[in-house]
This record gives structure tokens, sequence and C-alpha cells, in this order.
């Protein structure tokens, strides 16, 4: 920094008039602190303010101390507190509703907060409610299907992979006692759009397919197990993949699956 | 002039040093009140009422804000200037005259302290009407380097530097 300049721009006469902002006020004073030059040059300015306002004073001011030290030993605060009197109820009144509309502002939003809080807890718990009664029919389900897997009257007719799919595979689970057949396809491809699969019981000398069902609510089931009626005295059970609605004979070449019930 | 031991002893409470204070400041502040109020006893009550605040809120300045002398300027100032604003100066009508401090000067018949005030109003006269005026408003009565180039209608740039000009003069005559 060239300090001449900085002396010669006449900032610090400004200075010492208090016409500068405080932050150029700041930035002055620490020049100041780090060029000797600068601040004897403000020293100097300073007296010669000093000199030329004292000449402007009407008359001796040394005696009026007296009335000053008099003053401060009766009542030491008594002026800053008058020249506040009228101000600080003011500003106290104005900050106060200041503080009040904020806190309006705050408790309106925090009330609006917990209400979507409260809303989306709420639509938390219906969800919450039906799982569980899923759960509950699900468990509920399951328990039925174990039992009837265990049930020793019931025959297990696993059904084997045919021609159009090897890799297909269904069981059947007959409960004579109920005539009920149960066909567990977890292990079927799903069908293609506007197909389903129909299940047939088999005698087989002759060949005599019965429909036994068809299983349209295929991709609603989610354990794929579905209970049939089938009152026949089945040798055997297929699986065919048929047109929507199902076929009165079976097409034997989209035979999925086929078992024969061991006697 | 600063004397930062003095003043941090007056932030201490040392009545000692708020006399010393009151001896090198008095005149000067009571110079800038009388400019403004140019009313001898209404000037006296609002020195005595600078001094009483300087004592009281000495501790809220701060030297890195600006000079000590800044300090009690401003504060000498705005009283002033809150008196002449108040209902009952304004009734007694006093702020009328239109004077600065270069009329205060002329019209003194009494000097006191150390400076040759005759000498001094010759040279502040032969300083030109810019300088007084600019020394008037920015000295004196506290405005803005905005205020005084519109009051003075001059470029902002030419208060500052012109200011310099005027105030080397002063010095050259006041310090020795």
């Amino acid at each position: 920094m060239d300090i001449n300049n900085y002396i010669s721009s006449g900032i610090l006469e400004l200075y010492v008039y208090g016409a500068l902002s405080e932050t150029e006020s700041r930035e002055v004073t620490r020049i100041l602190k780090q060029y000797p030059e600068v601040e004897s040059e403000v020293s100097q300015i300073e007296e010669a303010l000093i000199q030329l306002s004292a000449a402007v004073a009407p008359a001796d001011a040394e005696n009026l101390i007296l009335a000053i030290k008099q003053k401060l030993a009766h009542n030491p605060k008594v002026v800053s507190m008058e020249s506040r009197r009228s101000n600080i109820p003011m500003y106290i009144g104005w900050a106060a509703s200041l503080l009040f509309l904020i806190g309006l502002f705050v408790m309106f939003n925090k009330n609006r907060e917990l209400r979507q809080d409260l809303q989306a807890l709420q639509g938390e718990k219906a969800q919450m409610e039906t799982q569980i009664a899923d759960a509950r029919t699900d468990a509920d389900k399951s328990k039925e299907l174990l039992s009837i897997i265990r049930d020793k009257n019931i025959i297990k007719v696993p059904l084997a992979g045919q021609a159009v799919a090897p890799d297909a595979y269904a069981a059947a689970y007959w409960d004579k006692n109920t005539n009920t057949t149960y066909i567990d396809v977890k292990d079927l491809p799903e069908p293609p759009r506007g197909m389903v699969y129909q299940v047939w019981s088999l005698k087989l000398e002759p060949l005599t397919p019965t429909s036994i069902g068809i299983l349209d609510t295929y991709e609603e089931d989610e354990n794929k197990i579905f209970a049939l009626k089938n009152i026949n005295p089945s040798e055997a059970f297929g699986i065919t993949l048929e047109p929507e609605g199902g076929s009165e004979s079976p097409t034997m070449e989209q035979l999925y699956t086929l078992g024969v019930v061991s006697s | 002039m600063q004397q930062d031991k003095l003043i941090e002893e007056l932030q201490a409470g040392n009545q000692k040093a708020f006399e010393r204070i009151y001896e090198l400041y008095s005149h000067s502040t009571y110079g800038i009140i009388y400019s403004i109020i140019k009313d001898t006893s209404i000037s006296e009550e609002i020195l005595q009422d600078v001094f009483i605040k300087i004592w009281n809120n000495a501790s809220s300045y701060n030297p890195d804000k600006g000079r000590f002398f800044t300090w009690v300027l401003n504060i000498a100032r705005n009283a002033s200037i809150d008196k002449i604003r108040s209902k009952d100066f304004k009734n007694k009508k006093l702020n009328l005259k239109s004077d600065n401090f270069v009329d205060i000067l002329e019209s003194k018949t009494n000097f006191f302290g150390k400076i040759d005030a005759i000498g001094l109003q010759k040279y502040i006269d032969a300083l030109g009407e810019t300088c007084k005026s600019l020394i008037d408003l920015l000295f004196f009565k506290g405005y803005t380097q905005k205020e005084t180039a519109e009051e003075l209608e001059m470029p902002l740039g030419t208060v500052k530097t012109k200011n310099r000009v005027c105030i080397d003069k002063l010095r050259s005559k006041v310090l020795r």
C-alpha cells in the first residue's frame, strides 16, 4: 500500500469526523495501528479539530465539572435512564410483537406438520392392519394345506413334465374321503395370455379323460394350490394348456404334466 | 492525542481519569454543541449531559471503531440535534439563527485557552467559502460525505480531497 497516497486521499479526515461507515472506520483503525505515520497524521488532524471547536466554545467550561460530578454522585445513572425512557418500552413492544408473530408462525407450522404426520400414521396403520389380516389368512391357508399334505388318507400323485414342458412339475393330492383333489402347480410355467391350465382325471384302459377343473384363477392365487372336486375313480391326473374357458377333451399336444396314481 | 491508557482507566471507572478526559475534551465538545444550539445556557446543560453519558457509557467505546474524540463528538452532536428537534426547544424558537462556526468565531468577544482565536478567525476567513462549508457540515454538523456532496452540489470524490486541503491549511495555522 502506498501510505502517502492513502494519507493524502482525505480518508483520515473523514475518519476523525466520524463520517465513514463502521466497516471503513475499522479498516482505517487497522492501518493506523500498522503505520506510525498514519497514526501521527490522524493525531494532528484530531488536534487541529479539537482546537478549532474549542475556539467556538462560548465560555470557559472548567467549572462545570463540579456540577457534573454532583449529578453523578446523586444519581449516577439518571441521564442514561432518562434518555432511554421514551425508547425502551417502544422497542420492547416491537420486539414482543415480533416474537409473538414468529411464535404464532412457528406454532402454525408445527400444527400443520403434526397433522400431516398424523395422517401419514393413520395411513400406515390401515396398511399394517391389511397386512396383518392378509398374513393371518395366509397362515390359515398354509395350516390347512399342511394338514392336507400330512393326512395319511391323502394320496400324493407327482405329475411329471411332458414333451412340451420337460421341466414342468406339479402334484396332485387326492382326498378320497372328501372327493377333493388338490393340485399344486407352483412349478408350472405361467400360462400364455388367453390360455388356461385344465386338470383332467384319467382312466387308463381305455383312456378316458374327465375334466375336473380349469385353473382360471392361476394368476391371482399366490400359493398356486387349487382344490378341485373329483368324484371320479381316477387312475391318473394330467394337466393340459387349453384356450380360455377350457375344452371338452384334452389337447394332447399341450399336455404339460402327467402322473399315474399308484395303487 | 489518543491516550489509550487514560481511556482504559476511564472505562475502569477511575474518577481522576474522567476529570482528565473532561479537561482534554470539554472545550471542543462545548464548541460543537454551541455551534448547533447557539444558546449558552442550553449548551451548558447539554455539555453536562454529554459528559455524564461519557462516564456512564464509557465501556461501550470500542477503539477499533474509531477515535475516542470521534466517539465523544458523536455523542455531543446527537445530544444537540435531539435537543433542537425537541418540542420545548422549538417552542422557544431558538434554532432560527443560521450561523455557522465561522459566524460564531467572528461574533466572539472573549477568548480563552491557549488558542490565538482572533488569529484563527482571520485565518479561517481566508480559507474560503468552500472550506468553511465543508468543515461546518462534515465536522460540526456531522454530515456524511454524500449529504455534504448533495448540500454543496459537489461530486462525491471532490468532498474528500477538497476537505483534505482545507484541513491541511487549518493544521498549518493551529499546530506548530
